[in-house]
C-alpha cells in the first residue's frame, strides 16, 4: 500500500511536470509541420512566463496575466516568422537568436522593474491558476487504489493541466480532420503544390506560428503562475528543448507526441523522487543519469535505433515564390 | 551562412556594408531596450567603450573574452563552410575543458612547456570526440546535426556535473569543483610583456590569444588552401557535385566537426589553463553560444570571426563595467545586444540588401542607366 501511494504521488508530480512539456511539444507540432523549424520553445515559453507573472504582480488577475503571456508569446512567433517566413532565413538562428535575446531581456527588464535580481515577488492566490478540487475527492480519497487516483491523480490539479491534456486532441482534429490541418500539413510538405492550387504559403505559416506561439504562450505562464508562484530566472531550465525532443521522440504525431511528453515528466519526477535513495535493483543512480536519459534517448531515436522519426518535408526550407 | 543570391552589388559591400548595417540595427533596437528601462543610451555607449577600452585593465579583460570568442567563433565558423550548423560548441568546450583538466590533474608537475602543449591535445581530443558523435550519426545515420549537438550540450552538462560532484570534486571541499592542479599554467599577457621590458596591468589575458590567432591562420589555410578544404566547401555547397567528383561527404562532415569540435574545445586553454587552473562547474558560461553570433557577424571568416570576437568582447567587459556604473542595468543586457546581433546579422540577413542596393544604385547612375536600357 505504501508503495503504491508513492506511485501515485510520483503520477501525480509526471501530470503536473508534463503539462508544460505537452503544451509546447504541441506548439514545435503545429509549427514544424507547417514548415517552419521552432527551437525557440524555450525563449517563447520564458518570455510568456516572465511576462504573465509581471502582469499577475501588477494586477493581480490570473486571466490577465495568462492573456499578457500569450500576447508576449505570440509577438515573439510573429518576430520568427518575419525572420522565417517572409525573409526566407534561417530558421535555426532565429530560434536560437530568440532564446538568447529573452533570455537576456527578462533579466534586465525583471531587474530593473522590481529590483529582485530578475525575480518577480511571489504572487497573491488570485494571480494565480490554483488546484481544482473535483466533486467528492475528500470524501473518497481514503477509499484504496480507486479513491485514491480520482482524489490524487485526477483531482486537484489547476485548470491548465486540464487543458494542456485537452489540447491533444483538439491539436489532432485540427490537423488530420479539418480542411485547414490538411492545407497545414501539405504546405510542411509539399509548398509549391499548395501554392499552385491557390492557397498563400506565407498565409498559411503564419497562421501555424501564431498558434504555435499561443501554446507556448499557455506553457510559459502555467509555469511562473501556476506551477510556480513568481518569475525566477531562467526558469525554463531547458525545458523547450525537451519539448523539442520529445516532439520528435513523438514522431510529429500528437497523441505519441503527448505519451513522450508524459515519459520525460515521469522521468524528471523520478528523479526528484530517488535522489540519494538506494533502489533495490539500479542501487544509487545519479540523479544527473536520469536528467539527461530524455537527451540520450532522442539522440538514439534520432539514429534511428528505435524506429525512424521523419520531419516534414519541407521543415525548414524557406518557401520562396517565384516571379 | 548562405550566399548572397542574385546579388547586382559589389562583392566588398555585401561583406562589409551590409553586416555594417545589420549591427548599427541590432545596436539601435538595443539602444530602445535602454531607453524603456529609463537610461540614456549615448551614456550607455559612453561607459560601454569606456568600460572595455579605457584602461589597460580593460583592454586585458576585453581580449581575455574575445580569445573565448575566437575559438567558439570558429568552431561555428568552420561547421558552417560545411553546411553544418554546430551548436554543441557549449558542450565541446566543456567536454574539451574536461580534457584539459584529466591532463592537468595528472601531469600537473611537469614543467608548463611541456605541460600546456598535452593539455592542448587534451582539449583538441576530447573536444572533437564529443563532437565526432553528432557528426558521425549525421553522416552515417541521418540524424539531424542540430538536435543531435542541442541535445549533447545537455548531456555534456549533466556528465560534468556529475564528475565535479562525485568524482573531480577537490576532496573537503564544499564546491563542485576540481584542485588546482597547476599554479603556473598559461602566462597572462603582463607577465610576457613584462619580460620585454613593457608595463601593462594585470588582467587574464594571457598567451592563448596567441595560439587563438594561430588557429585563425590555420582555419583560413585549411579552408581556402588545402583539398580538404577544398572537399569539405564543395560537400557544403553541392553534396550532389561533390560525390560525383569523387569526394567522400561522410568523411568531410565527419572530419570538419571534429576540427570544429577541437576548436571549441580550446576554450578551456584560456578559461582553465590561462586563467582558474582548476575545473569549474560551468566554466564555458555560455560562451559556446557567443560562437554562433561572432560566426554569424563574421561571415564565417577568420579576420571576420577577429573583429567580432574583440566586440563581443568589448560588449562582455563594458557590461560588466556598466552594471557597476550605473546598478539599474544588469551585464544581461549584453546577452539582449547578443541575441539582437543573431536576429539582425543572422536570421534577417538579406533583410536591408534591398535599401543597400538601391543606395548603391543610386550612387553609381551609370550602371542603372546601362541596367534600364536592357
Amino acid at each position: 500500500m505504501e508503495d503504491f501511494t508513492l506511485f501515485v504521488l510520483v503520477l501525480d508530480a509526471t501530470m503536473r511536470v508534463s503539462t508544460p512539456l505537452i503544451l509546447a511539444a504541441l506548439a514545435g507540432l503545429v509549427s514544424e509541420r507547417s514548415g517552419v523549424i521552432d527551437i525557440g520553445l524555450e525563449g517563447k515559453m520564458l518570455g510568456a512566463a516572465f511576462a504573465a507573472a509581471s502582469v499577475a504582480a501588477l494586477t493581480g488577475s490570473a486571466w490577465i496575466a495568462l492573456c499578457a503571456g500569450i500576447g508576449v508569446s505570440v509577438l515573439l512567433a510573429l518576430i520568427h516568422g518575419f525572420a522565417c517566413i517572409t525573409h526566407a532565413g534561417n530558421h535555426i538562428v532565429s530560434g536560437m537568436a530568440i532564446n538568447i535575446f529573452v533570455s537576456g531581456l527578462t533579466i534586465v527588464l525583471g531587474a530593473k522593474w522590481f529590483s529582485q535580481g530578475g525575480s518577480t515577488p511571489q504572487l497573491p492566490h488570485e494571480g494565480r491558476f490554483m488546484p481544482l478540487e473535483w466533486p467528492g475527492a475528500e470524501a473518497v480519497a481514503d477509499v484504496p487504489v480507486l479513491g485514491q487516483l480520482y482524489s490524487e491523480l485526477l483531482s486537484g490539479h489547476n485548470l491548465i493541466v486540464y487543458a494542456a491534456f485537452l489540447a491533444v486532441p483538439f491539436i489532432y482534429w485540427m490537423l488530420f480532420k479539418t480542411r485547414f490541418g490538411l492545407r497545414l500539413r501539405a504546405v510542411g510538405e509539399n509548398p509549391q503544390a499548395v501554392d499552385t492550387a491557390g492557397i498563400s504559403v506565407f498565409f498559411l505559416r503564419y497562421r501555424a506560428v501564431i498558434i504555435c506561439g499561443i501554446l507556448c504562450g499557455i506553457a510559459g505562464t502555467y509555469l511562473s503562475t501556476a506551477m510556480g508562484a513568481s518569475f525566477v530566472r531562467d526558469m525554463t531550465a531547458g525545458k523547450g528543448y525537451i519539448a523539442l525532443a520529445a516532439m520528435i521522440f513523438g514522431k510529429w504525431k500528437p497523441v505519441p507526441t503527448m505519451l513522450a511528453c508524459l515519459l520525460f515528466g515521469f522521468l524528471e519526477a523520478v528523479a526528484i523522487r530517488v535522489q540519494g535513495v538506494e533502489l533495490p535493483i539500479f542501487g544509487n543512480i545519479p540523479v544527473q543519469f536520469i536528467e539527461a536519459l530524455p537527451y540520450v534517448l532522442t539522440v538514439v531515436l534520432l539514429a534511428g535505433f528505435i524506429g525512424k522519426a521523419i520531419p516534414p518535408k519541407a521543415d525548414g526550407v524557406p518557401y520562396i515564390k517565384e516571379h | 551562412m548562405a550566399g548572397p543570391i542574385g546579388s547586382d552589388i559589389p562583392r566588398w559591400a555585401n561583406v562589409v556594408v551590409l553586416p555594417i548595417v545589420n549591427l548599427i540595427a541590432a545596436f539601435l533596437v538595443s539602444g530602445l531596450v535602454v531607453l524603456i528601462i529609463g537610461e540614456n543610451p549615448l551614456e550607455v555607449v559612453q561607459i560601454l567603450i569606456w568600460g572595455a577600452f579605457g584602461f589597460e585593465e580593460a583592454i586585458g579583460y576585453t581580449l581575455f573574452y574575445a580569445t573565448n570568442f575566437i575559438f567558439t567563433g570558429l568552431a561555428v565558423s568552420m561547421a558552417f563552410h560545411c553546411m553544418l550548423f554546430n551548436i554543441g560548441g557549449e558542450g565541446q568546450a566543456y567536454i574539451g575543458g574536461l580534457g584539459i583538466s584529466l591532463v592537468g590533474l595528472q601531469f600537473g608537475f611537469l614543467p608548463p612547456i611541456v605541460l600546456i602543449p598535452l593539455c592542448m591535445i587534451g582539449a583538441a581530443l576530447f573536444g572533437a570526440a564529443w563532437a565526432f558523435i553528432p557528426a558521425y550519426l549525421q553522416a552515417k545515420r541521418g540524424s539531424h546535426i542540430v538536435i543531435t549537438t542541442i541535445m549533447f550540450n545537455f548531456i555534456a552538462s549533466s556528465v560534468m556535473v556529475y564528475l565535479l560532484v562525485n568524482v573531480l570534486i577537490e576532496p573537503g571541499s564544499m564546491h563542485p569543483q576540481s584542485r588546482e592542479f597547476a599554479e603556473a599554467g598559461i602566462p597572462p599577457v603582463h607577465e610576457a610583456l613584462g619580460w620585454l621590458g613593457i608595463k601593462f596591468a594585470a588582467s587574464p589575458w594571457n598567451l592563448s590569444f596567441l595560439w587563438a590567432l594561430v588557429c585563425c591562420v590555420l582555419v583560413w589555410g585549411y579552408v581556402w588552401h588545402t583539398r580538404w578544404g577544398y572537399a569539405m566547401r564543395t560537400v557544403g555547397t553541392n553534396p550532389t557535385a561533390a560525390s560525383y567528383a569523387g569526394i567522400s561527404e561522410t568523411k568531410s562532415i565527419i572530419i570538419t566537426m571534429c576540427i570544429s569540435g577541437a576548436l571549441a574545445g580550446f576554450l578551456g586553454l584560456n578559461e582553465i589553463m590561462g586563467y582558474h587552473h582548476r575545473l569549474l562547474l560551468h566554466f564555458s558560461g555560455g560562451y559556446g553560444f557567443v560562437g554562433i553570433a561572432v560566426a554569424l557577424m563574421g561571415r564565417s571568416h577568420p579576420v571576420g570571426v577577429c573583429l567580432a570576437a574583440i566586440l563581443f568582447g568589448a560588449l562582455y567587459q563594458g557590461g560588466a563595467e556598466l552594471s557597476f556604473e550605473i546598478p539599474t542595468i544588469t551585464r544581461e543586457l549584453v546577452i539582449v545586444i547578443q541575441g539582437l546581433v543573431i536576429i539582425f546579422a543572422g536570421a534577417l540577413e538579406f533583410m536591408f540588401k534591398p535599401q543597400v542596393e538601391a543606395v548603391f544604385r543610386w550612387l553609381t547612375p551609370r550602371r542603372s542607366a546601362a541596367a534600364a536600357a536592357e
